[in-house]
């Protein structure tokens, strides 16, 4: 075996070579991955591998450069650093540009190191893609088949340095299951969905993502199209997630600098009924998105976005926190293959009090969405125009009813966001590390027949 | 004309080795991607990136069972670690000997001036005149960002079966977004153009008209009024919808979908699907088209495919393994992402062809309906055939005539009814923009066209009644 060097002397070696008016950050990450399907009760295909990837950023009075390769071979860190030089030389000075400067802000001290997937052997992984197919295929007789039943998980090293002192490395797993079951009626087919993802294998809950995928698939059986008409509508979790998702994209640096945000100028306003609170929390260790650092080497923390439907605070990296003339909030995102974003790491809602039965009890006639599509297209958050394909079940006199399918439900994100009658009780850690509840908007637009 | 990416006799050697724990049929993919983007924002060059990689997948079957490891070590030994990585989830079979290797491994790259021999500094220049011709349309566009992108993808792919062919892929891409500010807020307008060519697509692209166009489509919106909600017939522009056709059968026309039940397509060769003015192609040899490519990713060269016919369902499209359970050739549509990713079928130009209509008469014979332009990303549930795709541009057709320009929103459909509903093919032909198909987590450049034409009834999902 090669001896491989640590991350973070990497890291270093490639500091040393910075010229004296350069700023110099330099990304580092290198990690294994499997993922077992299976099919028919046996193993379909095992992929692994390994992947390294390095990223370098460079300064040199507002203008930035950045270049970033697959491989941490010592010919090609260099070849990085040579580009990344000669990139910055066409780059516009810009007097905010620059790498993060260390904020004083002392990081939470997680521990996101469990060793518990570098146990897993190829059987372990195995053993339960099959099983999740075995159990959905015998759990109820319409499910017919499944599409793909699959175990990934990983193990990854991080190291961020840079010559403003800031040095800090990572390292952890993660393990993940999903499974598409197949319900047949008739000549209807409908495909289902559900997963889960962990820091360890054991607390993947292996129970929930069966039943969950089997109901997704069977309760779809005999869907029809729902006639056009306001309504209001209840978003389930994770449809919830992928909505509030979108409002606090929105709602980061990039956007907001720029003006393409509808709340460009609204912070310290009444944007949404005061039930809403919206924090990111990376350091609440049930997330998923938990660490102890963002993307630029800062302490993670946590931020309130929207506190009871005032818009309190824009998420920012160093650059765009400089440029909006206050700090980073610690939410740059990043890998070592691209320069900083700014994003969310750990979204959650501040639940309300009634689970989702009590939520369809208020309501006389409306629809509960089980899933949406299309958000890439149908969402400008831009404009804040908002069109999804959308499907689920009808409420009718404060029950559940029958499915529908091909409808879209429209609004705009200004108007969703006021026009919230209920944040349910039911929160729940989401697979994607989002703390979401059920979520009842009046008034959205349902499009059918 | 480069040699292949790595020794004939070390990817025997990986071949064999693959093979050795009772491996049936073994292949090794190699990669070697490099590409540079300009960002262009706010009236400056915001930054420049480049991107390097390369590495290798090694593949092992064994009846209906795949072993697969990627690697960044294109040692002897590192691809060795692979080929056992591979070989020990793919075992027990009866061991072939592999075919010894045959081709060249290589092939032209189409690309007459590659990007890597321009200057940087013409790169810079172009996005510059890209956004001034932007700003230049209306004092209401107040942000302008254009994207200039270039890629250089070497691929090698050898088989068990002696297969050893190359392709040399460059793919140039640029786009502009363009924002617009008014009374009723903002509103945004995009054009891309990218074709599977080199820098001389500049010779002949004009990139100020394409700033216009994307600036004059912001600025339009900023007048318009909310999507009807509910159903109308759909005329839709020639090149600006061939996103339908992919979402709304493409993607069910694909072997591994169907082969698992996953399709609306299932059981339906030789079947009337569609209107019979309907006929259906999958073309990965279209000229310099952003999905064309000279050989798939798993060395099988790409052809056109013609998926239906007249309305007829004639055919679906395959990669290496679905074809060779089915006993059958492959279509060339075995695509992956990268080096660190199993091929399944993919799409790569798909189009419908002309009919006999002219686009005049098609929007002149509508009394009341919805005239899209410009068609946005899609998304389909293959085991349904419901689609969804957004419009970012469109208008309301009233008597005849096309009338206010409408707010963006979805439109909604299922595949099977929409292709018995296509009334009217106009005579127009026409490719759309560049694509990116995602299909289980791996994203692939994709073409589209399709002539103007009328689908009797979608569902709008607008907010007007």
């Amino acid at each position: 075996m090669k001896k491989t060097p640590e991350l973070p002397d990497l890291a270093q070696g490639l500091l040393a070579g910075a010229r004296e008016n350069e700023e110099f950050e330099v990304c580092l990450s290198r990690g294994r991955s499997t993922t077992v399907k299976a099919y028919s009760g046996k193993v379909e295909s095992v992929r692994s591998g390994a992947s390294q990837a390095v990223g370098v950023r460079i300064v040199v009075d507002g203008r930035q450069g950045f270049a970033t390769a697959g491989s941490l071979d010592p010919e090609v860190l260099k070849e990085v650093v040579e580009e990344a030089r000669e990139n910055l030389k066409f780059a516009e000075r810009d007097p905010d540009q620059g790498i993060a400067i260390p904020d004083g802000v002392a990081p939470p001290g997680l521990d996101l190191t469990d060793p518990a997937v570098l146990r897993l052997t190829e059987e372990d992984r195995a053993a339960v893609a099959i099983e999740l197919e075995q159990r959905c295929l015998s759990s109820d007789s319409r499910i017919t088949g499944v599409r793909s039943s699959a175990w990934s998980d990983g193990w990854g090293e991080f190291a961020l340095a840079s010559t403003s002192g800031i040095a800090v490395q990572s390292e952890g797993g993660s393990c993940s299951i999903g499974v598409q079951p197949l319900a047949m009626q008739g000549s209807e087919t409908q495909i289902g969905y559900a997963g889960d993802a962990a820091r360890r294998p054991d607390a993947l809950d292996l129970d929930r993502v069966v039943s969950e995928a089997v109901e997704d698939a069977t309760r779809m059986l005999g869907a029809t199209k729902p006639s056009s008409e306001k309504v209001t509508v209840v978003l389930e979790p994770s449809v919830a997630a992928a909505f509030l998702g979108t409002v606090v994209g929105a709602l980061t640096g990039e956007r907001v600098i720029k003006g393409r945000s509808p709340f460009a100028e609204r912070l310290g306003e009444q944007i949404a009924v005061t039930q809403l609170t919206l924090v990111d929390d990376p350091t609440n260790m049930e997330s998923l998105g938990a660490d102890n650092h963002d993307g630029e080497g800062l302490a993670a923390r946590r931020n309130v976005i929207v506190d009871s439907g005032v818009l309190s605070q824009f998420l920012h990296n160093s650059y765009t926190g400089r440029r909006a003339g206050t700090s980073s909030t610690g939410s740059a995102v990043r890998g070592p293959r691209s320069t900083p974003s700014v994003g969310i790491h750990a979204l959650a809602i501040a639940p309300g009090v009634d689970d989702r039965d009590e939520l369809f009890a208020k309501i006389k006639k409306g629809v509960f969405i089980r899933g949406v599509n299309g958000l890439h297209s149908g969402v400008n958050p831009v404009s804040g125009d908002f069109s999804v394909g959308a499907y689920g079940q009808r409420i009718q006199d404060g029950a559940l009813g029958e499915p529908f399918r091909e409808a879209t439900i429209a609004s705009t994100l200004q108007r969703m966001l006021l026009d919230i009658v209920e944040i349910g009780g039911d929160f729940e850690f989401l697979p994607g590390g989002t703390g979401m509840t059920s979520i009842a908007i009046a008034d959205v637009a349902l499009s059918g027949i | 004309m480069l040699g292949p990416l790595l020794d004939r006799d070390l990817i025997q050697k990986t071949i064999s080795t693959a093979l050795s724990n009772g491996g049936e049929w073994a292949e090794v993919f190699v990669e070697d991607r490099q590409s540079a983007s300009t960002e262009f924002d706010e009236g400056r060059v915001e930054s420049m990136v480049s991107s390097r990689d390369l590495g290798a997948g090694v593949r092992v079957t064994v009846g209906e069972a795949t072993g697969f490891a990627h690697t960044a070590d294109l040692s002897s030994e590192g691809l060795k670690e692979a080929a056992l990585a591979a070989a020990a989830a793919a075992q027990g079979g009866h061991q072939v000997e592999p075919v010894a290797l045959r081709g060249e491994g290589v092939s032209r790259n189409r690309a007459e001036v590659l990007p890597s021999t321009v200057p940087k500094t013409r790169k810079v220049e172009l996005t510059r005149q890209t956004d001034a011709a932007a700003r230049e349309v209306d004092g209401a566009i107040t942000q302008v960002s254009v994207r200039y992108s270039e890629g250089r993808r070497r691929i090698l792919v050898a088989n068990s079966d002696g297969v050893f062919n190359g392709d040399d892929q460059t793919r140039i891409l640029l786009s502009v977004n363009c924002v617009a500010s008014g009374d009723q807020g903002l509103q945004t307008g995009r054009e891309t153009v990218g074709y599977t060519v080199g820098f001389e697509l500049f010779d002949e692209h004009d990139v100020e008209a394409m700033a216009r166009r994307a600036a004059k489509r912001a600025i339009t919106k900023l007048e318009a009024r909310p999507a009807p909600s509910g159903q109308l017939p759909v005329v839709i522009q020639r090149g600006g919808g061939g996103v339908l056709f992919h979402e709304a059968c493409g993607h069910g026309l694909e072997a591994d979908l169907v082969d698992k039940g996953a399709s609306v397509f299932r059981d339906r060769i030789g079947e009337l699907v569609a209107s019979p003015t309907v006929t259906l192609v999958d073309d990965g040899t279209m000229g310099s088209e952003w999905g064309t490519i000279a050989i798939d990713d798993e060395g099988c060269l790409s052809q056109r495919n013609v998926l239906i016919e007249n309305g007829v369902l004639t055919d679906y499209m395959w990669d290496h393994s679905r074809s060779r359970s089915s006993g059958r050739e492959p279509s060339g549509n075995g695509r992956r992402q990268s080096y660190q990713h199993l091929p399944m079928v993919r799409m790569t130009n798909t189009f419908v062809m002309n009919g006999e209509v002219e686009p005049g008469d098609i929007i002149s014979d509508t009394e009341k309906g919805v005239y899209v332009a410009q068609l946005g990303g899609g998304q389909v549930n293959t085991a349904t055939g419901d689609f969804v795709f957004g419009m970012t541009e469109a208008y309301l057709i009233e008597n005849g005539q096309i009338t206010a320009p409408l707010r963006e929103s979805n439109l909604i459909g299922n595949g099977p009814d929409v292709l018995q509903n296509i009334e009217l093919i106009g005579n127009d032909f026409a490719m759309g923009s560049p694509g990116t198909c995602g299909k289980d987590g791996q994203g692939v450049p994709v073409g589209d066209g399709q002539p103007t034409l009328r689908v009797a009834s979608l569902t709008i999902g607008g907010t007007a009644s």
